[in-house]
């Protein structure tokens, strides 16, 4: 086993390296130790562990998600300037930690709910990248058939994928409400951004979580803009950790996938423990625009996005860590990245490719229990039928 | 025989008449069982969530309170605080909260202590209830009620006295629901509760102290309406007359006084707003070739408008012998001024006037 802590994995880093090549794979370690960043705690009086050890398969777990993250949102930014994807595209690139992290940290029973920028989410949660693309291109063969696009997407304890900027923080709320209610044991991680967080429903949503204690985590995602408007333009208090008052709160590195890791599994356990709500501030950084249709340059400099992938990439830095921890060699890692490459860019072709719905579809699932057969189409003599497609899980 | 009873709230009135019926040996007629539209509410939620664990109710003042008008009263002593859950004033987050629970497999009730404070949580009934089984695809249904009060009450002015029928009916997704006796309540309620989809149920202030008669099919536990069927509350021949909720009991004295001079009205209840019964107004509108809607909303891409419309679209419209006439609420914020507020309001003899212009007499 090998102790490093951040300040010196770049020097050991190299060493390892042509050790590494040396050794080739004969001597690779089974896992490894590092120190992260210390958390800012608000409200607790002690916090998440900051020495972390993660065994050599969850290391090479969390750096494929990352990639598959990464290469699917590059996929998907290709597509829109093709003008294959419309609409609405909000991509996750720069913000890969965060995710990963906290999914590492969810058993079987809990469940997330988002905004917009979810074609990650979408992933970790069970759908295939093929499927994440398909919506985005709106063909069938996406998570939901085509008729949600970029921003709704929704799966097993996944409750999307939500268009309305801070709509979701009540909604998490209430998911964790049927998981207290239902005895279920889960937790709902409830996410925001730093846009949303000024929302006044997410402070009623604050209030009455933590009035009836429950199994919510809040996390705000501070990627430091929201739209264009940074977060020292937008928010009195920028120490989103500290903005719950009442719900205890944790300052975290969202640029390190082991920091999110940590803090979410603390604050699981803090919920699960009967503690209430919890707020975890993941810090993290947007390299794309709010959306496909900003630059993203009025507000910040190209200078600043460089900067932030030079020194404080998620993938970069974790992969730092894997290579100069022994536990994958560099070679294990291409090959990695070209499986999903390879992967991805098969997905690109069959997402564009494959077929819409057809017209047959326009009234489908409207209700789960349709009273009336038809609806009416754009003139009275056209009508549409209402068809029932998708398995509807909450109908019994 | 006279009473003066002096009580300030209906609820104790409704008992009090009720300990009298079983004292006293009464007529036939006193004997057929009433029911106030309060009670029929009360007892639809009782049954439902005695049936349905995962049913309960928040909102503001549902619980220890008994409800803002008394609609819940008793299901907290009955329940507890898990299933009636007071709420603070914050309806965009009560009312997310209930929507959020709905997708993970509850099935609230959201009280609102009238729609018009509905109008704070109106994207969670719209964008996270109404649209998400679409957007899903099918695969996150939300089996959620939106109650409370609606429409005018009595001098409260403009901010409490709106009808919300025609805002939420525009949206498909919805299913509404405007009941207006205590049979209309019961059976109505019960049927939304356990429906999969959201329902936004309208009720009348004015109408919860109101008895109306209610047979034992009524009170039986599995008595439910179908939603989206009409009722025909009168038959007649020369008019129709379509409302919903208040709009029925004006519709019906007006037809009654109609009646005196040989006019014979049939009054349809709609009971659902959303989807619209335009099949029993079609088919009441092929005998009578004459048409008043009836509401207290605006007129204005109101309910009534809407009918008007359906009606130009089908069959029904050749059948007319003159057009559709309206009678609504004035287009007008309303008025705390009494005299101004009952002319802002639809009167009997304003169907009534409506009526014999309409047939000519």
């Amino acid at each position: 086993m090998i102790t490093l802590t951040t300040k010196n994995v770049s020097a050991v880093h190299n060493t390892l390296q042509k050790l590494t090549s040396t050794w080739q794979c004969r001597n690779l370690a089974t896992e490894a130790t590092f120190d992260i960043k210390a958390f800012k705690l608000h409200k607790l009086e002690s916090g998440p562990n900051t020495t972390v050890t993660i065994t050599k398969e969850d290391a090479i777990n969390y750096y494929k998600q990352m990639q598959y993250i990464r290469r699917i949102e590059t996929a998907a930014g290709n597509l829109y300037k093709e003008k294959i994807v419309r609409g609405f595209c909000h991509l996750y690139s720069g913000q890969e930690a965060c995710a990963v992290g906290m999914k590492s940290a969810f058993r079987d029973q809990d469940s997330i709910i988002s905004a917009y920028r979810v074609h990650g989410w979408t992933y970790l949660m069970g759908a295939k990248p093929v499927e994440v693309l398909s919506e985005l291109t709106g063909r069938i063969g996406g998570v939901v058939r085509g008729k949600g696009g970029s921003m709704h997407m929704y799966g097993k304890n996944f409750y999307g994928g939500n268009g309305i900027v801070g709509a979701q923080v009540p909604l998490g709320a209430g998911i964790a409400l049927a998981a207290k209610y239902l005895g279920t044991g889960g937790v709902c991680f409830t996410l925001y951004g730093d846009g949303a967080s000024n929302q006044g429903q997410v402070f009623e949503a604050y209030n009455m979580a933590k009035l009836w204690n429950l199994p919510c985590v809040f996390v705000c995602e501070n990627n430091g803009y929201a739209m264009g408007t940074s977060s020292e333009r937008s928010a009195s208090n920028t120490s989103y950790y500290t903005r719950g008052d009442y719900i205890p709160g944790i300052w975290v590195d969202g640029m390190d996938v082991l920091a999110v890791r940590e803090a979410s599994k603390f604050a699981v356990d803090h919920c699960i423990n009967g503690n209430g709500p919890i707020l975890l501030e993941t810090v993290t950084y947007r390299y794309s625009g709010h959306s496909m249709s900003d630059p993203g340059t009025s507000y910040r400099t190209r200078a600043e996005i460089q900067a932030v992938r030079m020194t404080r990439d998620p993938i970069t830095s974790f992969k730092e860590k894997i290579l100069s921890t022994n536990l994958a060699t560099v070679d294990d890692l291409k090959k990695i990245d070209n499986e999903i490459k390879i992967e991805i860019d098969q997905a690109v072709i069959k997402s564009k490719e494959d077929e819409e719905i057809t017209l047959d579809e326009l009234a489908s699932d409207i209700y789960s229990k349709p009273i009336e057969s038809e609806h009416r189409g754009v003139v009275p003599w056209q009508k549409i039928k209402h068809v029932r497609i998708g398995p509807a899980f909450n109908i019994v | 025989m006279a009473f003066t009873i002096s009580f300030h709230k209906p609820s104790a009135l409704t008992n009090t008449v009720k300990i009298l019926k079983r004292s006293l040996n009464t007529t036939r007629v006193l004997a057929n069982k009433q029911m106030t539209v309060r009670d029929a509410l009360n007892s639809a939620m009782d049954d439902e969530m005695e049936r349905d664990e995962r049913v309960f109710i928040l909102g503001e003042e549902v619980a220890m309170y008994d409800g803002a008008y008394k609609v819940s009263r008793g299901l907290y002593k009955k329940y507890g605080e898990k299933r009636v859950i007071d709420t603070p004033i914050t309806e965009i987050g009560f009312a997310g909260i209930a929507v959020g629970a709905a997708m993970a497999g509850l099935r609230p009730i959201c009280e609102f202590m009238t729609f018009n404070f509905s109008l704070q949580a109106i994207d969670h009934v719209i964008n996270s209830a109404a649209k998400t089984f679409y957007m899903s695809a099918g695969l996150v249904n939300v089996p959620i009620v939106f109650r409370g009060p609606n429409g005018a009450a009595a001098g409260v002015a403009a901010q409490h006295s709106q009808c919300f029928g025609a805002w939420y009916s525009q949206c498909p997704g919805l299913k509404v629901i405007s009941p207006y006796n205590s049979e209309d309540a019961r059976g109505l309620l019960k049927a939304a509760i356990r429906d999969p989809d959201p329902v936004v149920f309208l009720e009348n202030e004015l109408l919860y102290g109101n008895q109306y008669p209610i047979t034992d099919e009524v009170l039986d536990k599995d008595f439910v309406l179908p939603i989206g069927k009409a009722k025909i509350e009168r038959k007649g021949d020369h008019i129709t007359f379509v409302a919903h909720s208040k709009g029925v009991e004006l519709a019906l004295d007006a037809a009654k006084e109609l009646s005196s001079v040989g006019i014979e009205a049939e009054v349809i209840n709609l009971r659902s707003l959303r989807p619209l019964d335009i099949n029993t107004i079609i088919q009441s509108v092929v005998r009578t070739n004459h048409i008043i809607s009836i509401e207290q909303g605006w007129p204005y891409a109101g309910i009534g408008s809407e009918i008007s419309a359906q009606i130009m679209e089908s069959e029904a419209f050749y059948h007319l012998d003159a057009p559709v006439i309206r009678v609504t609420g004035a287009d007008v914020p309303m008025p705390y001024t009494k005299s101004l507020e009952i002319a802002a309001l639809p009167q009997i003899n304003n169907i009534v006037d409506a009526a014999k212009k309409l047939l000519g007499v």
